[in-house]
């Protein structure tokens, strides 16, 4: 009785960190998906040096796919410690 | 036999980097073998056959050779495929004819507005990842439907799954078949429908012998195909005429470039202010709503769309499933950041050495695509010099040169017109074409594979004959791709009028319909199965009903349910008159053209109908919501099936019956 308690206890703690880091990922994939691109006009009013894009342009066309991409692979590892952390992480 | 069996597999996964990195070593060969028979005079046609039949042919021989009689390596490759391996594999999947040859067209025509789809179509597999496609990969279900059945207790919810996997697949696949069709018929001067029934031949080699299994290791070589075909050409583009094989940064230069000659294209009379779309300036095609509900759309769709869910059931684990996304989207990544480059390229070609030239000195490749009628000059086919010269003279006080609103270009023509602006050999041309067949082919596969398997196994399997035989489930399984393949490409040979809007209605009617359920039945224990149901019903019906009433029905739409005109971005004004069209009952339904880039003239709250999964998805969220707050809460047993699959650890939920 006492073990499926604690294991009910893990589950909770587990799930709500697990629940954090999909809130977390969620608002920065809204930011860079969306709330950035609000902003385009002011945006496109600075110049990346040297390459030579506008801002505003860069973000849509290059900026934001560069923060999927690697938020990704820290969402892979990040999920992964947290199984770790509670013993719900699958055998190596 | 079955540990000799494990065993000579594990021994494949192990040589996996060995026996790709060679066939993309072989790839490269070929395509040098390729060049040098072109010096030495071997005509171009013969070189587009060899590369589209060699290609062809690889697939097929790895189809054949991954064939399997295992339901568990027919449905989801034995789960067995590496998250970087699989990650190639969910890129040609993903990236269809509409992103190889179309997205770059896209771009090229709305300038920065067109940037909506390369986001919607990268960033959603952010929730690929974090809300959906590990967690049921721990459920271990063979299809999207199963999840959905074993959630929501039983067959009605299997059906509803598979009627929305129906309707969002069967359309995009035949958008893909078409997509075969046309890049055969282009390059090799086949006709069209025998084009389309020759990729379909195509098609059923690598996928009908080992399902899962054959198409995974198919669509990683289609993957090297296409990727190799994509960048080669700008990249030599950019080393020409930047000096840097870096594409993806000396466009921001071309972009400079070009809104400088825009400037002096309207200086000095070549274009008007009414004609010009300047290439950054934002919401000029579309509206901010609908230029973010189309990325909101395309995002939540990927999330969706059963294709590409079912890819992750194919990772040995969650760990490798969510890994696998993250190498998914850095595939893609690739191809997407490098179609701006392309549009940036072609539009600074079209501004400084056709528009301004005199008709009378354009350059020959224009001729090639304007026999084909892709590229139009004062309103006519750009077939030859002399049909140029005649046409513009026709037009009242027509200068001799080519004004900007007297070109005319297809969308299709960049991506396959890049070589030979560039001044590239035939051979590159040629790759190109393999790479847009290797495309259409590779997503045409999944989405086959994807309708056949919820027939088979959802329909035939689980609500027909349960206690069906493995051979038996197997054959119904090909029976049924063959079946599915034939009417599709059917379908394409027709060329249906809005194949192009039916790629992006498929991401609305997935997100409407798959969204809020499965996200609600993972998320949220307290989600009853008749909440679901209400859900998907209220969510895909209310997508479904905006759809169709705009597109087909728009007098309805005015008269029943208060739509009013959309409004044009650049210049406020209504898209139609209402009061006249209402009077003339067709005016509504004439299909808007490719220059105009909405698919519906008339709507509510300005919305464009590709974005329909706006109205429906949240409506299925609340449903859901409600109708379960209402009823009972689920069973103890469900709830403890959701924590399970919660956990990656331990053994999946949903056994199969694998022998």
């Amino acid at each position: 009785m006492a073990d499926s308690a604690s294991m009910k206890a893990r589950e909770e703690a587990h799930w709500a960190k697990t629940s954090r880091l999909m809130f977390t990922h969620l608002g920065v994939w809204f930011f860079f998906g969306f709330i950035i691109h609000m902003f385009v006009v002011p945006l496109n009013k600075f110049t990346i040096p040297i390459v030579g894009f506008p801002l505003g342009f860069y973000m849509a066309a290059q900026g934001s796919l560069i923060v999927f991409v690697v938020m990704l692979f820290m969402f892979a590892r990040q999920q992964d410690k947290i199984d770790r952390e509670f013993g719900f992480a699958e055998e190596d | 036999m079955a540990t000799e069996a494990s065993a000579s597999s594990s021994d494949f996964i192990k040589n996996l980097g060995k026996m790709y990195g060679a066939y993309t070593g072989g790839f490269i060969a070929f395509i040098i073998l390729l060049a040098v028979l072109e010096q030495v005079g071997v005509p171009n046609k013969i070189l587009g056959y060899l590369f589209v039949f060699f290609t062809l042919a690889v697939y097929a021989i790895i189809g054949v050779m991954t064939r399997t009689a295992q339901v568990s390596e027919y449905y989801v490759a034995g789960r067995r495929v590496p998250a970087f391996y699989n990650g190639m594999a969910t890129g040609a999947d993903w990236m269809s004819a509409a992103s190889f040859v179309g997205m770059a067209g896209t771009l090229f025509l709305l300038g920065y507005d067109g940037l909506a789809w390369v986001l919607g179509w990268t960033g959603g597999f952010v929730l690929v990842s974090i809300l959906i496609g590990p967690y049921l990969r721990k459920f271990g279900a063979y299809t999207v439907p199963d999840f959905l059945s074993f959630r929501y207790g039983g067959n009605f919810a299997r059906s509803l799954g598979v009627i929305v996997l129906v309707a969002c697949s069967f359309t995009y696949v035949t958008a893909q078949i078409y997509g075969t069709g046309l890049i055969a018929s282009r390059f090799l001067g086949m006709q069209f429908e025998l084009a389309v029934f020759a990729g379909l031949v195509g098609i059923l080699l690598c996928a009908m012998l080992g399902g899962m299994r054959a198409v995974t290791w198919t669509q990683i070589a289609q993957y090297v195909v296409l990727i190799i075909a994509y960048l080669t050409p700008i990249i030599i583009l950019s080393t020409k005429q930047y000096g840097i094989p870096l594409p993806q940064l000396t466009y921001g230069q071309a972009i400079a470039d070009i809104a400088a000659r825009e400037q002096q294209m309207l200086s000095s009379g070549l274009a008007t202010v009414a004609g010009l779309k300047p290439h950054i300036q934002p919401f000029i095609n579309y509206s901010p709503l609908n230029f973010f509900a189309i990325i909101m759309c395309m995002m939540v769709g990927t999330a969706s769309l059963p294709h590409i869910l079912m890819r992750y059931f194919t990772t040995p684990s969650v760990r490798e499933a969510r890994q696998s996304v993250a190498w998914s989207l850095l595939f893609i990544f690739l191809l997407y950041f490098s179609a701006p480059a392309y549009a940036a390229f072609s539009k600074l070609e079209v501004y400084t050495n056709i528009i301004g030239a005199n008709v009378g000195a354009l350059k020959p490749w224009i001729f090639n695509w304007g026999e084909l009628g892709l590229i139009q000059i004062c309103g006519k086919n750009a077939g030859s010099i002399d049909a140029i010269i005649a046409a513009c003279k026709s037009i009242a006080g027509h200068p001799g040169v080519v004004r900007l609103q007297d070109f005319v270009i297809n969308t299709d023509v960049i991506v396959l017109s890049t070589p030979e602006i560039a001044g590239l050999p035939y051979v590159i041309s040629g790759l190109v074409a393999a790479g847009g067949l290797a495309a259409a082919l590779s997503t045409a596969d999944g989405l086959l594979l994807a309708i056949a398997n919820a027939l088979s196994h959802d329909v035939y399997y689980k609500m027909i004959d349960p206690n069906a035989p493995t051979m038996r489930r197997l054959t119904v399984a090909r029976a049924l791709l063959v079946v599915v393949a034939v009417i599709a490409a059917a379908t394409a040979a027709t060329k249906p009028a809005d194949i192009l809007a039916m790629v992006g209605w498929a991401f609305s009617l997935a997100m409407a319909g798959n969204f809020p359920a499965l996200v609600m039945g993972v998320w949220w224990k307290r989600t009853t199965a008749t909440g679901a149901i209400c859900g998907i019903i209220a969510g895909f019906g209310l997508c479904l009903f905006y759809l169709v009433t705009t597109r087909y029905f728009p007098g309805m739409g005015v008269k029943y349910f208060g739509m009013t005109s959309l409004i044009n971005p650049l210049t406020g004004a209504p898209l139609v008159d209402i009061a006249k069209a209402m009077a003339l009952p067709n005016a509504m339904e004439s299909f808007p053209t490719l220059a105009h880039p909405l698919a519906n003239k008339i709507g509510w709250f300005n919305l464009t109908n590709i974005a329909c999964g706006l109205l429906g998805t949240p409506l299925g969220f609340l449903v859901i919501y409600v109708v379960s707050l209402l009823g009972r809460e689920p069973s103890k047993e469900m709830q403890a099936y959701v924590d399970d699959i919660r956990k990656p650890r331990g053994r999946t939920v949903l056994e199969e019956k694998t022998t």
